[in-house]
C-alpha cells in the first residue's frame, strides 16, 4: 500500500521511536469492506495520529495496525457507523509505552 | 482458571483502578486487578502532571519513593500566534515548600510504582490480560468477567470499570454510550531528552524546580484545543491535543500540527538539540459534567476517565481519577461490610459520596464551559488581535500613544463587533 505525501513519511520516523509487539497476522482494527470510501474513513487517513489508514491503489481506505497507539480516535469517528470494527490487542500485545 | 470468587474486580491499572484497588485491598477486600499492559503503566498516557493532594489521601508517604520528576513552581499560559507569544506567567518560592503542590511525572513509570503499592496493600494484580467481557445475568446485574487469557469467567461482586476513555467494556455492556466525537479530545506528545543542566538554565530552574507551559492560539488552527511543554528531570514532555470533531472536520493532522507547534519561533529555542525518544497518543474526555454517564448499577461502577471525569478548564484529570477510585473503594467497602448486595440503589452511595466532593463541584461549576470554549474565534481571532496590539503597544515608531490606542481599540471591534460580547458573555456564564 502507498503511503503518499511528506508529512506520512515524517510519523513514520515518529513511530519508530517507539516499543511495538505486534501480534502478527491477528490486526485489532479491520475496516469494513467497501466500493467508496466514507467521509468518516476519508478522515481516518489524516486523523489517525499513527497515519495508520490510508489510500491504496484503487481509492478505498485500508488499515495497518502496527503503528497504532491504541488511542481510540478512529473508534469515537468510525466505529457507530459501522465503517471499521475495534478491539484491544490480545493482553500484552501492541504498543509498549516506555514513558507514557 | 481462577475458581475463587473476589469482592472486587477492577479493570485497569491507571490512577482510577490502582487507587480504588489500593483503598478496597487496605481495608482487607479480596481484589483482583487485570491489566492488558505488558506492565502497569506501559499503556498508559498522559502529559503528566501529578496533584499531590489526591495522592496524599491514598499514600501520605508517597514522596519518599515514588519516581517524580520536578514539583512546579513556575506556571507560564500562552497566547500564540504565527510569530508571536504574549503571555501571563506566575512564579513563587512559596512552591518550594516541604510538601510541594504539584509534580511533573512520566506515567510508565509512576503507575507502575503505584502498582507496587497496590499489591503491596494485598490487591492480586494480574497484567498482559485483556478483559473482554462483563458477564452478566438476564437481568443485567453483573457477576464477572472473561479474558483472553484466563479460562471461563471470573466471578466477583462488584466490577470497578477503570478502563479509560477509550473503554469498551463498559459500552458493549450497554452500561454507557460511545462518547461523541466532540466530547473527546486527542493528544499527542513527544519526549525531548536534553541534558539537565541545559533545562534548568534554559527555563530557570535549580535543582527538582519545574516549570510548565500552556499554550493557546493559532497553533491549533482554528480548532478547540492547547499545546503544552511541561520539564522533567531529563527530558520535556511536548504536546498537543484538539477536539476530535475539529480534527476530523478540519483534516488537520494531529503530528503536523505536533511539529508546527515544536517549530514555532517561541518554542523552538527551547527544544534545540533534544532527542526524542517516544511519540504517544491518547484521547482526553473533554465533554465535562453533561459528558458523565450513570456512574453505578448492579454489580458495577465507573470511575477516572471512562466516566469523563476531566476538568478541562484547570487540566486537571488524574486527581479526579484517583479521588473517583478512592470514594468508589470507600462505597463499596461500606455496603460490604453491612453484608448488603452490591444493587444499585445500594452502589449509589458512590454518587452521593461523590456529589460531596471537589470532583462533582468542579465538574458541575463548568458544565457550559465546553459549548463556550468550541468557538474558533478564542483560537485564531483573538490570540491574533491579542500579539497585534502588543506589538502595536511595544513597538517605538514616532506615533503618538493615544492613536495607538485608537488602533488597538479600532482592531478589536473591527474584527468581531457584536461578536464579542457574546463570546465574553458565554464564557463569563460558563465559568460562573
Amino acid at each position: 500500500m502507498a503511503i503518499s505525501g511528506g508529512t506520512a513519511a515524517r510519523v513514520e520516523e515518529k513511530l519508530f521511536q517507539n516499543r511495538y509487539l505486534v501480534d502478527a497476522g491477528r490486526p485489532h482494527i479491520k475496516v469494513t469492506p467497501h466500493a467508496v470510501p466514507s467521509d468518516a474513513l476519508v478522515a481516518l487517513t489524516k486523523v489517525c495520529p499513527a497515519g495508520c489508514y490510508a489510500f491504496n491503489d484503487s481509492g478505498q481506505v485500508e488499515i495497518i495496525p502496527d503503528g497504532c497507539m491504541e488511542c481510540g480516535t478512529c473508534r469515537v469517528i468510525a466505529e457507530l457507523s459501522g465503517d471499521i470494527e475495534w478491539n484491544y490487542p490480545r493482553g500484552g500485545y501492541g504498543v509498549l509505552f516506555k514513558f507514557g | 482458571m481462577l475458581e475463587e470468587k473476589f469482592d472486587a474486580i477492577v479493570i485497569g491499572a491507571g490512577p482510577a483502578g490502582n487507587a480504588c484497588a489500593f483503598t478496597m485491598a487496605n481495608r482487607g477486600m479480596k481484589v483482583l486487578q487485570l491489566e492488558r499492559g505488558e506492565y502497569p503503566g506501559s499503556k498508559n498516557v498522559q502529559g503528566a502532571i501529578l496533584y499531590a493532594d489526591a495522592l496524599e489521601k491514598l499514600i501520605p508517604d508517597f514522596r519518599e519513593d515514588a519516581p517524580l520528576e520536578r514539583h512546579i513552581i513556575e506556571q507560564r499560559i500562552w497566547m500564540m500566534d504565527d510569530r508571536s507569544s504574549s503571555g501571563m506567567q506566575y512564579r513563587s518560592e512559596d512552591f518550594n515548600e516541604e510538601n510541594p503542590n504539584r509534580y511533573t511525572i512520566i506515567r510508565a513509570q509512576f503507575d507502575k510504582w503505584f502498582s507496587k503499592r497496590v499489591q503491596g496493600a494485598g490487591a492480586l494484580v494480574i497484567c498482559e490480560t485483556t478483559v473482554t467481557e462483563l458477564v452478566q445475568e438476564p437481568d443485567g446485574r453483573v457477576i464477572g468477567v472473561r479474558t483472553d487469557r484466563i479460562g471461563g469467567f471470573i466471578k466477583c461482586d462488584v466490577v470497578v470499570l477503570a478502563e479509560g476513555v477509550n473503554g469498551l467494556l463498559g459500552e458493549r455492556a450497554g452500561l454507557r454510550g460511545v462518547p461523541s466525537p466532540s466530547s473527546v479530545a486527542l493528544a499527542v506528545k513527544e519526549m525531548h531528552f536534553l541534558p539537565r543542566e541545559t533545562i534548568e538554565s534554559r527555563f530557570n530552574l535549580t535543582g527538582d524546580e519545574g516549570l510548565v507551559i500552556e499554550a493557546a492560539g493559532t497553533i491549533t488552527k482554528g480548532m478547540t484545543g492547547t499545546a503544552f511543554i511541561y520539564t522533567n528531570k531529563e527530558s520535556l514532555s511536548v504536546g498537543i491535543g484538539c477536539l476530535i470533531s475539529d480534527f476530523a472536520e478540519t483534516k488537520e493532522t494531529p503530528y503536523g500540527l505536533l511539529e508546527n507547534f515544536a517549530a514555532h519561533p517561541s518554542v523552538a529555542p527551547l527544544l534545540i538539540g533534544s532527542e526524542i525518544k517516544e511519540y504517544a497518543a491518547h484521547m482526553i474526555p473533554e465533554g465535562g459534567y453533561k459528558a458523565i454517564p450513570k456512574l453505578f448499577g448492579d454489580g458495577w461502577v465507573i470511575v477516572g476517565d471512562a466516566g469523563q471525569f476531566v476538568n478541562a478548564v484547570h487540566r486537571e484529570g488524574s486527581n479526579l481519577a484517583m479521588t473517583t477510585g478512592r470514594i468508589a473503594a470507600e462505597a463499596i467497602f461500606q455496603v460490604k461490610s453491612r453484608r448488603e448486595a452490591p444493587t444499585a440503589e445500594n452502589l449509589s452511595l458512590y454518587k452521593k459520596m461523590l456529589d460531596e466532593t471537589f470532583v462533582m463541584k468542579d465538574m458541575k461549576k463548568y458544565k457550559d464551559l465546553p459549548k463556550a470554549l468550541h468557538n474558533k474565534h478564542l483560537f485564531t481571532t483573538y490570540p491574533k488581535l491579542l500579539n497585534q496590539a502588543m506589538q502595536t503597544w511595544f513597538r517605538v515608531d514616532g506615533i503618538d500613544k493615544k492613536s495607538k490606542e485608537n488602533e488597538i481599540a479600532k482592531s478589536f471591534v473591527k474584527s468581531r463587533r457584536f461578536g464579542l460580547l457574546s463570546d465574553m458573555f458565554s464564557i463569563a456564564r460558563g465559568w460562573r
